[in-house]
């Protein structure tokens, strides 16, 4: 295997003193992927195995029934050793996600969903209108329904209250790997919610990862990031890292920021004074 | 009965959107084992309603104009 020295799972130094929870659950890792993408099905397992990721999102579609492509994941991923988060994505009405949300909970593996409603084919920005209609239902319906959405405050709050079990505000749009773009709403949405929050979309290498687990959120969703780049396997590791740092980074509490110089070294003791 | 003429008559379905013809009296089970599809990995949803018990797919019979939709996961974000 190329990258036999990413796969080692060393304990961290400091554990995380909070474990990673989503309504009720417990997950090993803050890092979330996803599996579009790969250039084959054996990029992305060891992708995903170097991203120490345990949730791993999927997508619904119908089979090929001409078996042109080999598309079927599930002769790919264990489910004994993968969480599998059905999404909703390429939905553009809630009538939609809801439909494609019952199918795969249908497949018979759990009843969560990544709820996508699409409200814009260019920027792939959410529906938030669809999003919170079809949250209301699902969560009656005894899905745990985690909500792509974008990063405005208010309809965090009305999805938290409409019983998503994590919102999932985006970094920047769908693909784009701009990285994060607001990190003030980011930071005021992880404030004021009391369900995990989980940066969806955006991230494009290491360090914007880390700056999104900097700001104090729970985890990160994230898939191009690690697909598109040159060697996916390393550039997992490498998220992996990231999110690890920017956690502990921002459990540490960073130093404030001065505008003046402030020496390191002692200003006393020189010699010839 | 009408003999072989029953054995040979098929019905016409549309599976994931096109139009497949099976023999009349073909089960779900047997429109998945003509496909070579493995149940365990597929959902279906027949006519609008998601089948939610795989082990009924052999009692679930097929009719005319039936409409199939036949999903599994594939890679996605």
């Amino acid at each position: 295997m190329a990258h036999a020295d990413l796969l080692s799972s060393e304990p961290l130094t400091h554990p995380d003193p909070q474990p990673f929870v989503i309504a009720g659950r417990e997950f090993r890792s803050r890092l979330m992927v996803g599996t579009g993408k790969y250039a084959s099905n054996a990029q992305m397992i060891e992708a995903i195995e170097a991203s120490g990721a345990e949730v791993v999102t999927v997508a619904v579609r119908r089979v090929d029934l001409d078996r042109s492509k080999d598309e079927a994941i599930l002769h790919h991923l264990d489910p004994d050793h993968f969480f599998l988060l059905a999404n909703t994505a390429g939905c553009y009405s809630a009538a939609d996600a809801i439909r494609y949300a019952r199918l795969a909970q249908a497949a018979g593996f759990n009843e969560w969903v990544k709820l996508e409603v699409i409200g814009d084919q260019q920027t792939l920005l959410p529906d938030t209108e669809g999003l919170l209609q079809a949250t209301k239902v699902l969560a009656d319906d005894g899905f745990k329904v985690l909500a792509y959405t974008n990063d405005d405050l208010i309809t965090a709050l009305k999805l938290e209250q409409a019983g998503a079990v994590a919102v999932m505000p985006l970094a920047s749009p769908i693909g784009s790997g701009l990285g994060m773009l607001n990190p003030f709403a980011i930071r005021t949405i992880k404030q004021r919610l009391s369900v995990p929050v989980i940066v969806d979309a955006g991230v494009g290498t290491a360090s914007d990862a880390c700056i999104v687990m900097e700001q104090g959120v729970d985890g990160i969703l994230m898939n191009t990031g690690i697909a598109a780049a040159q060697d996916p396997v390393r550039m997992a590791s490498a998220m992996r890292s990231a999110v690890e740092a920017g956690r502990h980074a921002y459990l540490a509490g960073r130093m404030p920021r001065r505008e003046v110089a402030v020496p390191s070294s002692p200003t006393t003791g020189m010699v010839g004074s | 009965m009408m003999g072989t003429a029953v054995a040979d008559a098929q019905i016409a379905l549309v599976v994931n959107g096109a139009e497949r013809r099976v023999p009349a009296g073909s089960s779900l089970a047997d429109l998945l084992a003509g496909l070579k599809l493995d149940p365990r990995i597929v959902v279906i949803e027949h006519n609008g309603t998601i089948l939610r018990d795989r082990a009924a797919f052999a009692s679930v019979p097929l009719s005319a104009d039936d409409n199939l939709e036949i999903v599994h996961f594939v890679g996605g974000g």
